[in-house]
């Protein structure tokens, strides 16, 4: 289990003041212009020396994301670097409390990451949802620029630099880079096409990177204690502590931060007071927030489950954002990934025709499939409409809305085919209705 | 995708234009984007319309915006039937209650929110109950997933909620006593009920805090080494430089 001096988060829960003093006395801004000084490359190295992936979901090396950006601007256009605190993915509520109780780690880093990408200023994509959330990372900032730590001089490095804080109204689809650019840009949040990429072509046309708030809130931490301590926790290639996010059918749901690569089990039982009903009540597990696929309970699968990159890619499924939304017997699986459906229904930005249309079908068909008013080959149908809707649209929505239909297809076809069975042998007078409505 | 329309036609006020107040607010919202790039700030402006006129965004808001900003109604129009927290029709003067109805909130009974919202304020989303003043809609993930089941009336969120909490929250909008935002239950934050499971080594908070003017950022000589933990000076500190 990871030691409490090991933690980057100390005031996760907000028990202490989030305020530029108290964040100081945790260790924050503590030789910031010293880091500044080591120099760009200096810090880059440093970043992919720690084996950083990012905490966003995809899971990108955060160093190699860094050193895309152009060395020196040869046309004139300047860099920017955008904060993704879009936080919407359903499960996930851990930015936000780095953004209402450790605001100063990311407004450090956010210094910290733009001086070593040299971008000229800063934009923090708030979600429009967390109103007190930016209210107060608001003030932080307005505490960072009085006290001289950003904005001319910064920190009295010579780095001229600005943070400003915008926010979304509500869709999903914004965190998605380049949705989140576009909108950043007053349009619609619709995902451009890539090539090019943002590091090329991003915000009003200029060369940009878009992080993680966790991604960059743990940057400081990185440059103070070095890259060998933060690879230190965890397993190769899945180094670092996270911020791991338990809902659902805990007994204590709670946030907490982990090291990479803690065992499920562990994890559900040290921190959130283990499954209600004791493990063995555990249906199944989403382990990365509502875009990956669940992992059933069972030897081979949740109970051998290591919560990192590879150890969920083991399993078929993907740590994304590290939301772990637990599931036990109670649960009515086809209804609750019915519901997710839905949610990726509502979402769609209507862009791309495949997830446009095939998120309101999958949401029919798996309302249907609940009540048991379907035919056994319609699995195979979904299954196949999954498939073409995967990796068939601009952005990894349509991926990301795919991919739990997949895992219900994958783990509890049984029980899709009992319920069908089970409503085929019952008269009733409705007819069954056939996928194509 | 979301169909949303603009309210009818006799919901509509006639004009609206921003206080002298927001558009001073308006110009600097504008400033923080590059020059030509105001339309940048369409979000931010269309929330704050939004606010002024109670809540919901009227069609004349929209086009007072887009001519604020210099851009087609067009344009701004996308935007506000685009982004879902833009209302288009009137809700509730009291209270707009947004119930979290995705599957992490209903794993942990937000149905029962929904049955108190249909009984006391009205059937169906998105109408005004009888008074005018409230109106309730099933919104997808507000990003509580912990505190779970959990509403968003206004700007903030009532966590931890059971139907009985949640009718008390409801109660207190309609006697002027609103409850305290946050978690209804005893629990701080998002730790665990009973009490944190970490974070409790006192010694990571022992660094006095500098009280209200600490001055420039502390400036150590070297930077921190490996493994060594952030909030302990390997040097004495000394007197911070300028």
């Amino acid at each position: 289990m990871l030691e409490d001096k090991d933690r980057i988060f100390k005031n996760l829960y907000g028990f202490h003041d989030w305020g530029l003093a108290g964040a100081r006395a945790r260790g924050a801004w503590d030789g910031t212009r010293d880091i500044l000084a080591r120099g760009r490359d200096a810090l880059v190295n440093e970043m992919k020396a720690s084996g950083q992936r990012g905490r966003g979901g995809a899971g990108f090396p955060t160093g190699l994301k860094w050193s895309f950006m152009p060395k020196e601007s040869k046309d004139g256009r300047p860099s920017y670097l955008v904060i993704n605190a879009d936080e919407s993915e359903p499960g996930t509520c851990k930015d936000r409390e780095i953004m209402r109780h450790d605001p100063h780690l990311l407004v450090e880093g956010c210094l910290i990451a733009g001086f070593a990408m040299g971008a000229v200023a800063c934009y923090i994509y708030v979600r429009g949802e967390f109103i007190r959330e930016r209210e107060r990372l608001q003030a932080a900032i307005d505490q960072a620029y009085e006290a001289g730590l950003i904005g001319k001089n910064a920190c009295g490095s010579g780095y001229d630099y600005d943070i400003y804080v915008h926010h979304g109204a509500g869709a999903y689809i914004c965190g998605e880079e380049t949705a989140l650019l576009e909108s950043l840009e007053g349009k619609k949040g619709q995902p451009r096409l890539k090539p090019p990429f943002p590091a090329n072509v991003g915000l009003y046309g200029c060369p940009t990177t878009v992080n993680n708030v966790e991604t960059i809130a743990q940057a400081p931490d990185i440059m103070r204690r070095g890259a060998a301590w933060f690879s230190s926790i965890g397993r190769a290639n899945n180094t670092g502590t996270k911020l791991f996010c338990i809902s659902g059918h805990v007994n204590q749901p709670c946030n907490v931060e982990e090291q990479m690569g803690i065992p499920l089990r562990e994890l559900l039982e040290k921190h959130a007071g283990g499954v209600r009903g004791g493990w063995d009540n555990l249906l199944a597990v989403i382990p990365g927030g509502s875009s990956m696929p669940l992992v059933p309970a069972g030897a081979d699968q949740a109970d051998t489950l290591l919560m990192d990159f590879d150890g969920c890619r083991d399993k078929k499924s993907a740590l994304g954002t590290a939301a772990v939304i637990v599931m036990d017997k109670s649960t009515d699986i086809v209804r609750a990934m019915a519901r997710i459906s839905y949610f990726y229904k509502h979402e769609s930005c209507g862009q791309c025709t495949p997830c446009r249309e095939g998120m309101g079908w999958m949401w029919r068909v798996l309302m249907r499939m609940a009540d048991g008013r379907a035919h056994r080959r319609e699995i195979d149908m979904l299954m196949d409409v999954t498939k073409q809707i995967e990796g068939h649209t601009i952005c990894a929505f349509g991926d990301g809305a795919a991919w739990p239909v997949q895992g219900l297809l994958r783990h509890f076809r049984p029980e899709i085919e009992r319920r069908i069975d089970q409503y085929a042998a019952n008269p009733h007078p409705e007819p069954v209705r056939v996928a194509a409505e | 995708m979301a169909n949303r329309r603009l309210a009818d036609a006799h919901l509509q006020p006639k004009e609206f234009s921003f206080t002298a107040e927001n558009r001073a607010w308006a110009d600097k919202v504008i400033a923080r984007y590059p020059e030509g790039r105001q339309a940048s700030a369409v979000i931010p402006l269309l929330w704050r319309a939004q606010e002024q006129a109670g809540g919901w965004l009227p069609q004349k808001a929209i086009e007072h915006v887009a001519d604020f900003l210099g851009m087609a109604k067009i344009r701004v129009l996308e935007v506000a039937t685009f982004y879902t927290m833009f209302l288009l029709s009137p809700v509730g003067k009291k209270a707009h209650v947004q119930v979290c109805g995705t599957t992490p909130c209903r794993l942990r009974g937000a149905d029962a929110l929904f049955e108190v919202c249909a009984r006391k304020i009205h059937p169906e989303p998105l109408h005004v109950s009888g008074d005018g003043n409230y109106s309730w809609e099933e919104v997808e993930c507000l990003g509580a997933c912990v505190n779970a089941p959990m509403v968003l009336i206004w700007n903030d969120t009532y966590e931890d909620l059971t139907a009985e909490s949640f009718e008390k929250v409801l109660d207190g909008f309609a006697n002027g006593k609103p409850a305290k935002p946050g978690p209804q239950i005893e629990r701080h934050f998002s730790a665990p009920v009973g009490g944190a499971t970490t974070l409790t080594d006192p010694s990571l908070y022992v660094r006095p805090s500098g009280g209200d003017n600490p001055g420039p950022a502390l400036t150590d000589a070297d930077a921190k080494k490996a493994a060594a933990p952030a909030n302990v000076r390997e040097t004495p500190a000394g007197q911070p430089s300028t």
